[in-house]
């Protein structure tokens, strides 16, 4: 993407995105500096003195990363009614977390997730095959979180991508060694009204636009207004699916395992389960449960809309425009690099934002046959759309002022580092404290303890520092991965230790052990070519665990079996080896009980 | 109380173990039916009705299904509140 040619869209919200960034990267400093701790209560768990409804709001800002607030809107309008598979797989999760997993975590009232697994089935194998996965599920998550970073810095500051993630890194860094839980907690409730902000005042803004000033409000534009019945006649006119029309993506049985899979790989996410250890209560734990989904609600209910909006404004206003001219981009070795297209609306509409927006690389045209109109009809596609400017461009298309450009700009940064935030705490807990400090050095002092963590958490922001500058093909398909093994290992381990005492050691660690080695296979084999970047002859025949051979289920799905492998296994295993010791039931006992 | 608090105390938790699964049960047999089910399952079915101006299977799936899992965490919060008071298992 040129950067210089971006200052051309970006350019007068320049100041005001130098203003709100300045402003709230202030804001998270300070916040981080009056948070430091001093002893690992506080810097793993917050000291577990963190109310309730601000839980819910930093679990809401944990949750919602850069692809949450810049991706998701976009996924759903290329997606149509399928893209409910993310909608539910991401907010339903947290049933099953504040009913089945939350409150008892909390009455358990350790540090980390690998702490419950090898207290609960009293195995340090079980403790480091946790632990791994958590370093492993978080790391390919916070790849993309500093990669988000960068690339929010370099569209609307022009400053060169690697610079953005290393003062990413570097703000990230000073609240979270400083403060740890506690830094990192009171700037994701920060964090969250940023971001919830950002987000809903161009969907507000553009719900208004496209229903003439009847609905301000997205949920309610999205309901009533007849946008959903023009859209789905455009669609059909230009040859596609209705929008509304489901399985136009994946068949009823994959969209029901991918949702599935979603949710139970939610509920076993590391950095979510953890920040239900920091509230003062049992109880606390599932009021906060209540306010992270409310939160996450306001957002997860709004982005549907703005993703329907957003498709029936492109198609509407882009669809026949006329071509009144053509500029060559050309490179200084005198390469063409890119057309820029001059668009008219024959419907009067505003189209100068189609041209700042070329210049990204995200937009372009392509007037294939000549016509001196642009056609998106399915057989001769004329522009090509990339989703991740839906969001984005939503307040140009709406003609917002500038300053709320720029509050997108500081709503996606505050979107990408919480999520961030929470990963590295995770990675560098289970480093520290279920690695180091149980395994190597299991007698060091609290200073001891505190030094490993901070020094864990460096380690960390470099390690996610280095794939964000330098990011591995693969982490869009590791995403998937990361839910399913979620899904595969952690809930069974945590749901079962909890619900059925007689699950044991030799079950619990079977079962995760099939539960991911099943996952594992199943998704590095569908997706070998692109985890490694392989090119295949067009003779080459796929062996069969290359295909989709159970059942036909997509790799994003696959975690919902491997997680029904796991409790069958363990269910199993657990009942024809002898019960657990007498202190472990007795654990089982007391965490099932707040009193 | 003359009767051994320990052992009331014990029955107390037990009772409260077994309404809460219960509650959890009601509430997560709700949770499967609205987005497993309606959601995805009977999308197309529910999809010849409509809600306001949208298709009823695709408002559930979008939107319907976010509202419902807000309010059976509300309720289970209220709920567990509810039965820790009965059984006398506060904290």
């Amino acid at each position: 993407m040129s950067l210089a040619l971006l200052e051309a869209a970006a350019d007068p919200s320049r100041p005001w995105t130098f203003a709100f960034i300045g402003i709230t990267f202030t804001a998270y400093l300070i916040i981080g500096w009056r948070s430091r701790v001093r002893e690992t209560r506080g810097f793993y768990v917050a000291g577990q003195g963190v109310p309730a409804i601000a839980n819910g709001a930093a679990t809401a800002a944990d949750w919602m990363s850069a692809a949450s607030f810049l991706g998701m809107a976009g996924l759903i309008s290329v997606k149509g009614s399928d893209g409910s598979m993310y909608l539910m797989g991401w907010t339903g999760g947290y049933v099953l977390l504040a009913l089945l997993l939350a409150p008892y975590l909390r009455k358990f009232g350790q540090f980390t997730v690998p702490d419950f697994i090898g207290t609960r089935y009293a195995s340090s194998t079980a403790r480091i095959v946790a632990a791994c996965c958590a370093i492993f599920v978080s790391l390919t998550y916070v790849a993309g979180q500093m990669k988000g970073v960068g690339v929010v810095f370099s569209r609307f500051l022009d400053v060169p991508l690697e610079a953005g993630v290393i003062i990413g890194m570097f703000i990230v860094a000073f609240f979270a060694v400083l403060g740890g839980m506690k830094g990192i907690t009171w700037t994701q409730v920060m964090q969250y009204f940023v971001l919830i902000v950002a987000f809903l005042i161009p969907a507000f803004a553009i719900a208004r636009i496209l229903t003439n000033g009847e609905h301000s409000v997205p949920q309610s534009a999205f309901l009533y207004s007849d946008l959903a019945e023009r859209l789905n006649q455009i669609q059909l006119d230009l040859g596609f699916d209705e929008y509304t029309k489901p399985f136009t993506s994946e068949s009823r049985l994959n969209v029901l395992f991918i949702t599935a899979a979603l949710m139970f790989g939610t509920a076993g996410l590391p950095h979510v389960i953890v920040r239900f250890y920091t509230v003062p209560s049992v109880r606390a734990a599932r009021w906060s449960a209540f306010w992270a989904l409310l939160f996450i609600a306001i957002l997860y209910t709004a982005a549907p809309a703005v993703g329907m909006f957003a498709r029936y404004n492109l198609l509407n206003s882009l669809h026949g425009a006329k071509v009144i001219g053509v500029e060559e981009v050309v490179a200084s070795d005198g390469q063409a690099l890119r057309s820029l297209y001059r668009l008219e609306s024959p419907k009067g509409v505003d189209l100068n934002w189609a041209y700042n927006w070329q210049s990204t690389g995200l937009l372009s045209f392509d007037d294939i046959d000549g016509s001196g109109t642009i056609s998106l009809a399915k057989t001769s596609a004329e522009a090509t759309i990339d989703k991740d400017i839906i969001v984005l461009s939503t307040p140009e298309v709406a003609g917002l002022p500038a300053w709320v450009i720029a509050l997108v700009a500081a709503g996606g940064l505050a979107a990408a580092l919480s999520t961030a935030a929470g990963l590295l705490l995770v990675i560098s807990s289970s480093m520290a404290h279920d690695l180091y400090v149980q395994f190597i050095d299991p007698k060091a002092s609290e200073a001891k303890k505190m030094m490993v963590g901070r020094a864990m958490i460096i380690v960390a922001i470099c390690a996610a520092g280095w794939f964000g500058i330098h990011p591995p093909g693969f982490v869009a398909e590791t995403v998937a991965f990361a839910f399913g093994l979620a899904a595969a290992s952690f809930f069974p381990a945590i749901f079962l230790g909890i619900f059925d005492s007689r699950s044991n050691r030799e079950g619990a660690v079977s079962g995760m052990i099939v539960g991911i080695a099943f996952t594992a296979f199943y998704i590095v084999g569908n997706q070998w070519d692109t985890i490694f970047s392989v090119t295949r002859d067009a003779g080459f025949v796929r062996p069969w665990y290359m295909t989709r051979w159970f059942y036909g289920i997509s790799p994003q799905g696959i975690g919902t079996a491997g997680m029904l492998l796991n409790f069958a296994v363990t269910l199993v295993v657990s009942r024809l080896t002898p019960p657990p010791p007498k202190e472990v039931r007795d654990l089982v006992e007391s965490i099932r009980v707040a009193g | 109380m003359e009767s051994d608090s320990v052992s009331e105390n014990k029955s107390g938790r037990e009772a409260f173990w077994r309404a809460n699964k219960r509650l959890i049960f009601v509430l997560l047999s709700i949770w499967l039916i609205v987005s497993l089910g309606c959601g995805v399952w009977w999308i197309e079915w529910l999809n010849q009705y409509t809600i306001g101006e949208l298709p009823l299977g695709f408002w559930i799936a979008q939107q319907g299904s976010i509202y419902t899992f807000v309010l059976l965490i509300l309720i289970y919060a209220i709920g567990a509140d509810r039965l820790e008071r009965k059984y006398g298992v506060e904290e």
